[in-house]
């Protein structure tokens, strides 16, 4: 079964972010090779006499995909809030990738700040994907305030680190076995999108794995497999990791055996 | 009137922000906009009087992850 979002039936559990390609051709080529349904974009400030979101824009209609819009870059309730009304109107959509950040060094979500600013938006209409650490405080009380869909980040943003709390990302499925979760953000390797899907989330968002590789439409596909195994490795049923060895030939019947009676 | 637009300082003899808009040739552009921090959707840009020192964002879509 797919993953449904606020209602709507995902078909790809592939989020692709729209930038740091080498070319726009090169950003819908990857696109499509993914398989993603569902890109992320933002807002910035136009030049007088700018056209330059317009023919972002276009394109963008051109991949005939559903828009996430961000609030990257906002540092305060306010600054997110007000970027969110923007980029609803811009993009006429409800949905909002919510990020309120409270350090550049390292990225990672002023988690005060995000749920005040997504308890706001929800309040609004709209249709928040919090962008979240694994901390369990701060993700109830964004399921109590609205959120219908949580985003735990991997690693920092752009770091391409992987899992850096597995454990965390385990015990946080096992917390919300029924809210939609998507690891967003440090995912470096199809290998971490593998691992996320391994251990039951619902989706990955990345940007920079696939537009900065050295092939990003080969690297698309690389993904969207990576997803697919480990998602039907989760639905399979993984084995639980032991400490010893376990013989996988049968031991009855071996040639020459004898009971080890050394001790 | 001095305002500043997208971070920079500006003289404008534009009286609403929808007059700025046309001003700065972007009156046909896909933006949004926000007025000292409030968002302003399109259709209230007409009415909305600017006042010495506002600050005025005036956002397009952009590529983002």
């Amino acid at each position: 079964m797919m993953p449904n979002f606020y209602g709507k039936e995902i078909a790809s559990r592939l989020l692709i972010g729209t930038a740091l390609y080498p070319s726009p051709q090169m950003l819908c080529d990857a696109v499509k090779a993914s398989g993603s349904r569902i890109v992320t974009v933002s807002v910035r400030r136009e030049a007088a006499r700018g056209r330059t979101g317009q023919q972002f824009w276009d394109l963008i209609k051109e991949l005939d995909v559903l828009v996430l819009p961000n609030t990257a870059g906002c540092k305060s309730v306010k600054e997110a809030v007000t970027t969110a009304q923007m980029a609803r109107e811009l993009f006429d959509t409800n949905w909002i990738k919510l990020e309120v950040i409270a350090n550049d060094d390292t990225l990672q979500p002023d988690l005060f700040g995000l749920v005040e600013a997504a308890r706001i938006l929800n309040e609004e209409g709209f249709k928040v994907f919090p962008y979240t650490t694994e901390d369990l405080g701060a993700a109830e009380r964004l399921v109590a305030g609205g959120c219908e869909i949580l985003m735990p980040w991997g690693a920092p943003i752009g770091s391409g680190q992987g899992l850096a709390n597995p454990l965390a990302l385990k015990t946080m499925r096992a917390y919300f076995p029924e809210t939609p979760l998507v690891v967003d953000a440090g995912i470096g390797a199809p290998s971490h999108a593998a691992l996320s899907m391994e251990m039951g989330y619902d989706a990955v968002l990345l940007n920079t794995a696939i537009a900065k590789a050295g092939d990003p439409v080969k690297m698309g596909k690389a993904f969207a497999k990576a997803i697919e195994a480990g998602r039907l490795a989760y639905e399979s049923g993984l084995m639980e990791p032991r400490d010893m060895a376990s013989p996988s030939t049968p031991v009855a019947g071996t040639p020459f055996f004898k009971i080890d009676s050394a001790s | 009137m001095k305002i500043v637009v997208n971070g920079e300082t500006r003289s404008t003899r534009a009286k609403t922000l929808a007059e700025l808009c046309t001003a700065l040739e972007l009156a046909d552009a896909k933006i949004a906009t926000a007025l000292n921090g409030d968002f302003v959707p399109a259709d209230a840009r007409e009415a909305r009087l600017l006042a010495e020192n506002d600050r005025i964002e005036i956002v397009t879509p952009r590529q983002g992850g």
